[in-house]
């Protein structure tokens, strides 16, 4: 099972639930108003969690390339 | 010449040379035009999706709506972000399918899913009533940029009527090839040009970002946030998931999945193409200092404010920059346009009216179309009044309707019938239809409704219309497969 993959849920509703509540102009956060730094920072963790699922997922392939690469071997020895 | 002229002239030549040159070492089979071989690595998968992503519409739009609407314009940033992390689980698996059984455009998808030609014709219909008006949406951002750019040395008219001819040129020769490498002109134009403007703008009119929008919330309190009612939260909220909804569904964007070599493309895409969207801010920042700098632009002239504040605080070359990245922004989401239209029409129609047409008679039909719809969007462009503005509004939503039956195919087993899927496509654009002449809202359909629910996106109720009809089409319909696919697949 790759349940990291619900990790790609995230931004989605953080960024949208949030609007709601981000929605006021401050504090500002690095000169942008509130809402609009709030969406921008949810794009780039969204950029970050797909990073690391994808990461998992080519450890995953990786590992799963690996165990058949090893079962054939030992189908032909035997 | 000024430079402006000179600079637009010059990237003119240079997209439409690289456009030519890109076809060679390759012959022009259906599927080398339309899918480029299905040979594309991820550099290539990114400037088509990205090209995708940067038209017009980004452009002009972006910074329009900025200097028009203020906060509601940030919905442009959310929808993408959204869209590329569904396009991580999502194009993989259209990859693979369409890999194996070599498809060349979305209404093949479901042809095949479905085993319904009739599908085929419904889905193609429907893209080529979107693809047309957003074609035309293209064109008249081009004239636009190019006429203004140029202080109206070259007409409107002239630069439709000379880029659509280069366009026509260069998609019939190099088809979908040619749309990467002029994406990669493209790419490095618009970070150029809208990076640097919208860093330089705040900085110089205002003496940095804060003071700008502190500037901005001075002269129009409530600007820099969503409003109660109207664009609120809840429009907010549901106009980014049904935009994202049908983002992958555009015909020309699905078609990019298939040039792609290998699923991984996708995946490295997800990871990339969330921060990329970034560049969108400094496009806004540039549609907010123009709502100070050079204000009164009302309504659609909204969407010029970019062009006049650049007119007003650079030179020659910079607006000629400027005008030049504005000129692809239309020609590559253009070509795109094209080549699926052409690809869907040959493949989807005429070949299902004609069968025993061969693959090489396909192709030419294929390429023949090209300077046939160009000739419509030109005319539409030049001459389009009501109409079109109407069209527009459709299109997207139009598109949005083959999701439901695309889902509720992935699976490995097609549970769901072609009946169904056509019925829901079929009922969902009739809504559209309805609605959009109507100039219906969630307020004017249920006045009794909480503001909440009356500040839904009213395409909502289409897709929930499709949804509906598909669900009891589909369980009237149900699919009966027979035992014998299963042993197949697992023996």
């Amino acid at each position: 099972m790759r349940r990291y993959r619900w990790l790609a849920a995230i931004p989605t509703l953080g960024m949208l639930g949030g609007v709601p509540f981000a929605n006021r102009v401050r504090p500002y956060v690095l000169g942008l108003p509130f809402l609009l730094a709030w969406i921008v920072v949810w794009v780039v963790i969204t950029s970050l969690v797909m990073a690391t699922i994808f990461f998992l997922d080519s450890r995953r392939d990786a590992e799963i390339a690996g165990a058949t690469a090893a079962s054939s071997d030992n189908s032909s020895s035997s | 010449m000024t430079p402006a002229l000179g600079v637009i002239i010059g990237v003119f030549v240079l997209a439409i040379a690289l456009g030519l040159m890109a076809r060679r070492g390759h012959v022009m089979s259906l599927e080398q035009w339309s899918v480029g071989g299905r040979g594309f690595g991820s550099v290539f998968v990114f400037l088509l999706m990205a090209g995708e992503i940067y038209t017009t519409f980004t452009f002009l739009g972006g910074s329009g709506w900025a200097y028009g609407k203020g906060a509601p314009a940030f919905y442009i940033l959310c929808y993408g972000a959204i869209a590329y992390s569904v396009s991580y689980f999502l194009l993989p698996i259209v990859w693979r399918y369409a890999q194996t059984r070599r498809l060349v455009s979305q209404a093949d998808f479901f042809v095949a899913k479905y085993e319904s030609k009739t599908l085929g014709v419904i889905v193609a219909l429907v893209s080529v009533a979107a693809l047309v008006p957003y074609l035309v949406l293209q064109l008249k951002g081009l004239g636009i940029i190019v006429s203004e750019a140029s202080g109206g040395v070259i007409t409107q008219a002239v630069a439709v009527w000379t880029s659509s001819i280069a366009l026509v040129g260069y998609v019939v020769v190099s088809g979908v090839r040619g749309s990467a490498w002029t994406s990669a002109l493209k790419d490095v134009m618009i970070l150029a040009a809208a990076v640097g403007i919208g860093v330089y703008l705040p900085l110089h009119y205002f003496g940095g970002y804060r003071a700008m929008f502190e500037a901005v919330e001075a002269a129009k309190p409530g600007a820099l946030t969503l409003p109660a009612s109207g664009m609120s939260p809840a429009w907010f909220i549901s106009t980014v998931l049904l935009t994202a909804t049908g983002f992958y569904m555009w015909p020309q964007f699905f078609a990019g999945v298939y040039t792609a070599r290998s699923e991984n493309v996708f995946r490295k895409n997800a990871v990339i193409l969330p921060l990329y969207q970034l560049v969108v801010l400094f496009v806004f920042f540039t549609g907010f200092a123009a709502m100070l700098v050079v204000p009164g632009l009302k309504g659609a002239e909204a969407d010029l404010s970019l062009l006049r504040i650049v007119e007003q605080s650079f030179g020659s070359w910079t607006v000629g920059v400027i005008g030049g990245a504005g000129l692809l922004t239309a020609l590559v989401p253009g070509s795109m346009i094209l080549i699926t239209a052409g690809t869907i029409i040959s493949q989807n129609i005429y070949r299902v009216m004609a069968p025993n047409a061969s693959d090489r008679t396909v192709s030419l039909v294929a390429r023949s179309l090209v300077p046939v719809l160009t000739l419509v969007a030109v005319i539409l462009t030049l001459r389009g009044g009501q109409t079109l503005v109407v069209l527009l509004l459709m299109g997207y939503n139009f598109v949005t309707q083959l999701f439901p039956a695309l889902i509720l195919s992935l699976g490995e087993h097609q549970r769901v019938s072609a009946a169904s899927a056509i019925a829901g496509i079929v009922a969902g654009e009739f809504t559209v239809v309805l609605l959009t002449v109507t100039s219906a809202s969630v307020a004017t359909l249920l006045p009794g409704a909480p503001q909440v629910v009356k500040d839904l996106n009213v395409g909502f109720v289409a897709l929930a219309v499709n949804a509906v009809v598909l669900t009891v089409v589909a369980l009237a319909t149900r699919v009966r497969r027979p035992v014998v696919t299963e042993l197949v697949r697992n023996p």
